[in-house]
């Protein structure tokens, strides 16, 4: 009996020696830390950080290789423990969310053709995917299953739908979706994203010139998630209050609904969502990126700069933003008159960027009060110069020194300074851009007896957005298209008339436009007391020739150079955009430039080169643009409220009004959801000739 | 001659997972994916061959001269236990690589069935030390074989539509049940 015991217990022994002596020999200094770190997270070993397990995630944050929240169940507050262990401190960091890029259509009730695949990659591997298209979702669910927190559910239409307040973006969904569409999306890459050829892309987001992801809010208004299609606005489009009330909507022009009956009213809706939140007082929540320490001077407050200021902001940069005039906001304050866009609004949707920690200062001007080496000194890493284009451009007919012409930019200006000035008497506008037509309805508004507005071409090449044209029409504001001026009359050095030549059509001009001929002998004289000479505006760039400012290259048009694909001047730390850039031109573009520039800038500042962007969409992409819409229903288009005529001469208020929630969800309705729903046009061919056979059999 | 029929005897006719039905934990619980298959293989073939010289030892210079071999079970686990941990130990310090890539399948060998079998059936088999040692390394290689084989399969039948009651483990035994039976063909190449 005793043998048995010692030799078990000897072998005991001596292997409890070996290990003990093992231990000691063969230690290795392991950082405390692990430990440290490995008690704080969960222990729940689920993989889902992407290491094995809950230890070696310790290690790996310990030595640097994840982030200190790259434990994807204990979320926040795990996070700020750990990072509080390891003494760092943490930031907010922007969320990073699941999104599918696909909403099916056909596509979605097929899948029961999978003979009893209820796995997307099985039914991949056999039938790679539908015939139909490329790029759909397969619909039977493989993400539903990876997700690990029920963050996926399967929607109405036979397609996932995430909810972002489960998903952690831990990102097995990605994985597990044979099919590329699902993707983890930081609002950092949706910044910085700008449209490419290869991706599939509704028109409406082709042609809008800040690239706002049009189908995308539409389907959240349908579904009544304003919050979320504002902040999809947001993605590309910092004043939606503003754009909802004088953009012209380039992208109702590719609308593939006009198709069937009219386009859908982009621009009522956006503007719906953006006066939702306004009404509700409370701002919705932007995320902004963890502090990058760099810093970014923006010179010139109108929606160019304020729309760099804004993303530069949310990409973590530190902004200034230097103005001339009292108040920011640009030609959107001085020059868009209060019935059009009321400065209340305007004030409201400026505050909300500044208050994601934007710095502004203004009454301060380039070149008077400060210069570019200034602002190097400074230490301002790099300068977006938006300054505009507010230099009125005369027409050369000796109207120096006369009393009775004013510029159009100068009258718009000074009238919003001292809004007492009335105007009596005839008034004649000369030009046909948007700034003619606010001269007039100003005008018209604040006493004027007549108005006419002088234009060279005709009414289709007034280059003022449509609706404007039509509502100085209504006003009684008088049109005399083909007219050219050719004289001002004047007695006692005060305007009496304008004497004009009537055009004809001629060949068109580089522009497309056709170009205006004079008819010999066809003067004509316009009786007038106040000439408005809205005929063009250029940048005002007399600041460049003061001292501390370094050369900067302008164009035959007297802009500033800059490289099209970067923005970027010849000196690397300045970058440009908006309309002292490309000359006058309308707000979207601004606004497209000021988020362009801003990703070269965070290119610039981070990383020292501006990666280009490979098969950057700059055309409409011709597959894109379809003929023929199947099986779609005539819906009539909504109307804004508008304002009596009674009530709109004599007053600023304003003129047109916001659709109602029913209106506003029914439009949205009307949305074909191109370039993320698939009309499959060999489907409903056969189907169409089934029916067909199917009728001939029966006779 | 001998040693590579009693190898190929190993691995395929007397097949440790599939004809002996042993180490049946690791081959349900790490044969999900065909990597990890890979890795649990690799480590049972390095552990299973170094237990069993020990244990070999220890049987014939400690058990035997003292009429102890009624002991052999309770010995054997206590040596395997301490062997896997001594080596867990050592390739920490000694081969970072080494351990990086076998360390997570330490420790589920310490009370592998199919090591500790191999140690057994050596002494059962009256084997001499060389032919222990081609024993135990074929069998450990019989059982990475049959492990990266499964997980294969388990990959191709996580996508197949499977009714809901047999998903999981339960249609995992059936496969092994069948591929038990094909293994079974290899059994007329032995004699
Ligand atoms: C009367 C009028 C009506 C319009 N109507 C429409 C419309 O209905 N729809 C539409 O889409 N677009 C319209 N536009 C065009 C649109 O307003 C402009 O395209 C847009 O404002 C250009 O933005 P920006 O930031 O490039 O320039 P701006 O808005 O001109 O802003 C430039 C800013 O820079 C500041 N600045 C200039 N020089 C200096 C300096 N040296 N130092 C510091 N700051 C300086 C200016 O004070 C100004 O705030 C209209 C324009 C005008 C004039």
């Amino acid at each position: 009996m005793l043998v048995p015991a010692m030799v078990l217990g000897g072998i005991a022994a001596v292997a409890a020696v070996a290990l003990g002596i093992a231990a000691r020999i063969f230690h290795v200094e392991e950082d405390p830390r692990f430990k440290g770190v490995a008690d704080l997270l969960p222990g729940a070993n689920c993989g889902g950080c992407g290491f094995a397990g809950c230890t070696a995630c310790a290690e790996a944050i310990v030595r640097g290789q994840a982030e200190v929240n790259a434990c994807v169940i204990g979320q926040t507050d795990t996070a700020r423990q750990v990072a509080a262990f390891l003494g760092m401190e943490m930031v907010d960091n922007e969320p990073q969310i699941a999104c599918p890029d696909c909403r099916g259509g056909i596509r979605a009730t097929r899948k029961y053709d999978y003979a009893g695949f209820d796995d997307c990659r099985a039914a991949m591997q056999l039938f790679h995917g539908p015939t139909v298209c490329d790029h759909g979702c397969l619909g039977l669910g493989t993400c539903i299953r990876a997700c690990q927190f029920g963050a996926i559910r399967m929607g109405d239409e036979g397609l996932p739908v995430f909810d972002p307040l489960r998903c952690v973006g831990c990102g097995s969904c990605v994985r597990a979706c044979p099919k590329g569409i699902i993707s983890i999306i930081s609002e950092t890459t949706k910044i910085l994203h700008w449209n490419r050829y290869s991706e599939c892309l509704a028109p409406c987001r082709q042609k809008c010139p800040a690239q706002v992801n049009v189908p995308k809010y539409i389907e959240h208004i349908r579904k009544g998630e304003f919050a979320q299609a504002l902040m999809t606005v947001r993605e590309s489009n910092p004043l939606p209050l503003s754009t909802g009330r004088v953009c012209p909507e380039p992208c109702s022009l590719a609308c593939r609904r006009q198709i069937e009956d009219e386009p859908v009213a982009i621009n009522y809706l956006k503007r719906f969502v953006a006066d939702w939140e306004m009404a509700q007082d409370t701002r919705l929540h932007i995320p902004v990126a963890p502090d990058t320490g760099k810093r970014i001077a923006v010179i010139g407050g109108g929606p160019a700069g304020l729309s760099a200021a804004y993303y530069l902001r949310r990409l973590g940069h530190a902004v200034a933003i230097f103005e001339k005039m009292p108040a920011l906001g640009g030609m959107l304050r001085y020059g868009i008159p209060e019935y059009r866009l009321p400065k209340r609004i305007l004030d409201w949707e400026i505050q909300g960027i500044l208050d994601l920690g934007i710095q502004a200062t203004c009454n301060v001007e380039l070149g008077k009060h400060f210069s570019i080496d200034f602002l190097r000194a400074e230490g301002f890493d790099a300068i977006f110069m938006a300054v505009g284009a507010w230099l009125d451009k005369g027409l050369g007919l000796d109207e120096d020194g006369l009393e009775g012409v004013a510029p159009g930019i100068k009258f718009l200006e000074t009238y919003h300074h001292q809004k007492e000035i009335t105007v009596t008497g005839k008034v004649a506008v000369i030009g046909g851009g948007n700034t003619a037509i606010d001269c007039a309805r100003t005008s018209l508004r604040s006493g004027a007896e007549k108005v006419t507005i002088v234009y060279r071409r005709s009414r289709d090449e007034m280059p003022a957005n449509p609706a404007e044209i039509i509502a100085a029409e209504e006003e009684g504001i008088e049109f005399r298209f083909l007219s050219a001026p050719s004289r001002i009359l004047s007695e006692d050095n005060r305007v009496t008339g304008l004497e004009v030549l009537r055009m004809e059509l001629g060949e068109p001009d580089p522009s497309g436009r056709r170009r205006p001929v004079p008819v010999a002998g066809s003067e004509e004289i316009v009786p007038c007391d106040l000439i408005i000479e809205a005929v063009g505006q250029e940048p005002d760039l007399e600041f460049l020739k003061s001292e501390g400012m370094p050369k900067l290259p302008l164009t035959r048009w007297n802009t500033i150079d800059a490289k099209e694909e970067t923005l970027q001047t010849d000196v690397p730390f300045i970058f440009t955009g908006g309309d002292c850039f490309t000359g006058p031109g309308l707000m979207v573009e601004a606004i497209g430039a000021g988020r362009y520039a801003a990703r070269s800038i965070h290119y610039y500042v981070t990383d020292g080169v501006i990666p280009p962007i490979e098969h950057r969409q700059t055309d409409l992409i011709p597959a894109s643009l379809f003929d023929s819409i199947s099986g779609v229903e005539e819906k009539p288009k909504v109307h804004e409220p508008i304002v009596s005529l009674e009530d709109r001469l004599g007053t600023f208020k304003e003129v047109e009004g916001t659709i109602d929630e029913e209106d506003a969800v029914y439009e949205a309705t009307r949305c074909l959801h191109c370039g993320t729903y698939c009309y499959d046009h060999d489907l409903e061919e056969a189907r169409q000739q089934a029916e067909q056979d199917r009728l001939q059999e029966s006779t | 001659m001998d040693l590579i029929i009693l190898a190929v005897g190993a691995i395929f006719v007397q097949n440790i997972l599939l004809a002996q039905y042993l180490g049946n934990c690791p081959f349900c619980g790490v044969s999900k994916k065909t990597g990890t298959a890979v890795g649990m293989g690799v480590a049972v073939i390095f552990v299973a061959t170094l237990a069993s010289i020990f244990t070999w030892l220890a049987y014939y210079r400690l058990l035997v001269p003292r009429g102890l071999e009624y002991l052999q079970t309770l010995v054997f686990i206590l040596i395997i236990a301490a062997l896997v941990q001594l080596v867990e130990i050592f390739l920490k310090k000694q081969s970072r690589t080494l351990y990086d890539a076998l360390g997570i399948y330490l420790p589920l060998i310490t009370t592998n069935c199919a090591v500790m079998g191999i140690a057994l059936l050596n002494i059962k088999h009256g084997f001499g030390f060389v032919d222990m040692v081609v024993y135990s390394a074929a069998s450990a290689a019989g059982f990475a074989l049959a492990i990266i084989l499964f997980a294969g399969v388990r990959e191709r039948l996580f996508l197949a539509p499977v009714p809901k009651a047999m998903r999981g483990t339960a249609v995992a035994l059936v496969t092994a049940g069948i591929m038990s039976l094909a293994f079974m063909g290899f059994a007329g190449m032995g004699k």
